[in-house]
């Protein structure tokens, strides 16, 4: 199959590019980028002009739901609302039932997957046995089934000597652990940020120091063990200084953060909207401006989705009793443009965000538009508006905060593999 | 953003907070509350006003007390009223809350009346409801409980008229406490110029002074010169939490004994939304004593109540 993608604006930040150029595509890799290749045929020929042409969007946290969670969503569903939000390489959690803690699941779901020929899916696989914190998982065992880290998804180690040996463990063989800083204790349940709007609504509330005291346990564990450490959703302005200040020290400590996180706070809660109930909570306008701050200096290396589809009673019902997440891989790629365009950024830094650096934070090639490269691309006008309506997103979660919002910026095209995948 | 309990006229719709109401309503409520303490003072106490009304009491969370007075309140407009207890019945079968909501008002329900442990939802079922349907919040979870705060701005307008003159605290486990917040708002919002809470700091709120109160750990330095106050009730569970070493301590350094009281204006009374754990948060000779208005708290409860119902039912 050969494909020409004629005259967009092709943004690829790992090669530097922003230019107006054609992509030429043969068998599912990418053959040139500008000029001609000798003798080329295209069998398809995708008009982007006004389009911008941009690797396949990297996804650090994507929930699939399956195995065990399909009254919340399926694969097919999920993996659908995937490339219609541009993404071709997503990362899963591990918070399955049963959680990813054994090969023979991890194959089946890789397996599945690739079936499915949409985007490619990376598991992360649970660090302890049953995620329970006590015994470790059989890593390289499971990384050759194909992990590319562990993590404990949503619940953090209690256990500070199992955290610190698990850790070590995982360095021997140069795995990445990838942590959620919450202290467990402290957050007990919470469901809020301890600040202004917990204490009007009365909202049990987790402090920002449950995030920092975890950060704190977590950075000198890394120190101690030479682990390589991914944290997994900031969400408060001392946490993103304690991870400055660790990097800045030369510790292998990488973050992300939620998209949701770099546009709403506590105040978005308005009268107990239980979309808005999210993990970590929204906190103060202070910490969402110190976490947009932070991902443009770097300190926060990429953005996710930390996509979470949740089935519509589990939102209808008091917001301490409702479950957290919201639906957003299909607006990811929308918010992340907002955000560019609000702090008033260039494209190309912010399509780094969600293509270039997630990719080496997952470890895995993708992001970039290489010569040689899978044909994994993300094809989207920067101009066109669309409102988000439950009509229109394809996960089966319609719980969004931004539900009934108009967004700029829709994808016209995915391609995974040089298979066209998604068509608006 | 609009005022979830204001219909489009700025009317009242529903009763869900304190937070947010404009004081001419909060006024409206007292002034039509104080036609009703006749009514409860007469031989037949009854007025016709709520008549053929369907009055739903929805307690996802039990409380006899409460229930009972609202029940009163509605008897007393010849409202018919229904009492559910639903964690005995169809919650228990996994019916979700709204569900119970939808087939109530399948029922051609009126008012709801709603207790729950939860934030919140007084404020979702006031979401989901049709526009005929008004509900009233008796409290959910830590949020709210307007109509006890509303009682005890009645309260304290019969007993010292004015509330621009007055310095008021209020005493106790602030941060688990949704009549507190209500208190709060509805005291800062009739003009009160000096709110204080009394409490250790591991029963206060984060910024609680945010909401307007001035925030004392020492209850002599809190209760001197204050006019009105207010105690709140300590639940056992407090000790239980790591957040207080024993009831004794507690009684000692933060429950109003004559001596303490003292501290306070000569003229000062005391409140307390009851039920009183007497010898933990108030002394008996406190709560017995000639300050205290605990029982006519009671008694002006179900005017309030009445007067909440009849103005939302006029809406």
């Amino acid at each position: 199959m050969r494909i020409l993608i004629k005259d967009g604006r092709v943004i690829d930040p790992e090669n530097g590019m922003d230019a107006v150029n054609d992509v030429y595509i043969i068998a599912g890799k990418i053959v040139a980028i500008g000029a001609e290749p000798d003798s080329f045929q295209a069998n398809h020929v995708i008009n982007a002009k006004g389009l911008v042409v941009c690797p396949g969007l990297v996804d650090l946290s994507v929930r699939l739901r399956e195995p065990g969670l399909e009254y919340k969503a399926t694969l097919e569903s999920e993996m659908r609302a995937a490339v219609a939000g541009g993404v071709t390489s997503l990362a899963c959690p591990p918070d399955t039932d049963p959680p990813l803690d054994e090969p023979g699941l991890v194959e089946m779901l890789k397996h599945r997957a690739k079936s499915l020929n949409q985007a490619h899916v990376y598991p992360i696989g649970a660090l302890t046995q049953g995620l329970k914190g006590e015994r470790l998982t059989e890593m390289a065992e499971l990384h050759d089934a194909g992990c590319v880290a562990f993590s404990q998804s949503d619940k953090l180690l209690l256990d500070t000597k199992v955290m610190m040996q698990a850790m070590q463990y995982a360095s021997t063989f140069g795995f990445r652990v990838w942590l959620r800083p919450e202290d467990d204790s402290i957050a007990d349940s919470g469901v809020a940020h301890d600040g202004e709007v917990a204490t009007r609504l009365g909202l049990p509330a987790i402090p920002v120091c449950a995030e920092t005291i975890a950060l704190s346990k977590i950075i000198l564990i890394a120190k101690e063990t030479g682990a390589k450490v991914h944290l997994c959703r900031i969400s408060s302005a001392e946490g993103v200084a304690m991870v400055r200040a660790a990097r800045q020290q030369g510790l292998p400590i990488t973050c992300d953060v939620a998209v949701n996180h770099i546009h709403l706070s506590e105040m978005d809660i308005s009268f107990f909207d239980s979309n808005c109930h999210l993990i970590p909570p929204l906190r103060a306008i202070s910490d969402r401006d110190a976490l947009r701050a932070g991902l443009v200096d770097g300190t926060i290396g990429a953005v996710c989705s930390d996509h979470a589809p949740v089935d519509e009673d589990a939102k209808l019902v008091p917001f301490g009793e409702s479950e957290a997440g919201s639906t957003s891989i299909e607006l990811l790629l929308s918010l992340v443009l907002k955000w560019a365009e609000e702090i008033n950024i260039s494209l190309a830094v912010a399509v780094a965000k969600v293509t270039s650096e997630p990719a080496k934070i997952l470890g895995v090639e993708a992001g970039d538009l290489s010569v040689g490269a899978a044909a994994d691309l993300c094809i989207f006008d920067p101009d066109q508006h669309w409102r988000v309506e439950a009509s229109i997103l394809k996960s089966q979660g319609k719980n969004t905060p931004f539900l009934g919002m108009e967004l700029l910026g829709k994808v016209k095209y995915t391609l995974a593999n040089g298979i066209i995948v998604y068509e608006d | 953003m609009n005022n979830p309990q204001l219909n489009k006229d700025g009317k009242l719709q529903h009763l869900l907070t304190t937070e947010g109401l404009p004081a001419p309503i909060l006024l409206k409520i007292l002034d039509t509350a104080e036609s009703f303490v006749g009514v409860t003072q007469r031989d037949i106490k009854k007025v016709p006003l709520l008549r053929g009304k369907s009055i739903f009491n929805l307690f996802f969370e039990s409380s006899t007390r409460t229930r009972t007075t609202f029940e009163i309140a509605a008897k007393r407009l010849s409202a018919d009223v229904v009492n559910l207890n639903i964690a005995a019945s169809s919650q228990s079968k996994g019916e979700t809350m709204l569900d119970t909501v939808n087939n109530l008002s399948a029922m051609n329900a009126d008012m709801f009346i709603v207790r729950h442990s939860q934030s919140g939802a007084a404020h979702l079922i006031a979401r989901h409801v049709r526009p005929e349907i008004h509900v009233i919040n008796a409290g959910d979870g830590r949020h709210a409980h307007p109509t006890q705060a509303l009682l005890d701005m009645f309260t304290i307008r019969r007993y010292k008229h004015d509330f621009h003159n007055l310095r008021v605290a209020i005493v106790g486990d602030i941060l688990h406490s949704r009549v507190a917040r209500s208190q709060i708002h509805a005291l800062t919002t009739l003009g009160v110029p000096e709110v204080r809470v009394i409490s250790p700091k591991t029963l206060l709120p984060t910024k609680v002074e945010r909401l307007g109160v001035h925030v004392y750990h020492d209850m002599e330095q809190g209760l001197k010169g204050v006019d009105v106050v207010l105690m709140l009730r300590l639940q056992n569970e407090r000790m239980l939490g790591a957040r207080l070493p024993s009831a004794e301590e507690y009684f000692k350094y933060y429950g109003l004994t004559q001596e303490k009281l003292a501290l306070a204006k000569h003229d000062a009374i005391v409140m307390h939304p009851g039920p009183m754990n007497r010898g933990i948060e108030i002394d008996s000779a406190v709560a017995d004593g000639k300050q205290s208005v605990i029982l006519p708290q009671v008694t002006f409860g179900i005017a309030v109540r009445m007067a909440v119902m009849t103005i939302l039912a006029g809406n």
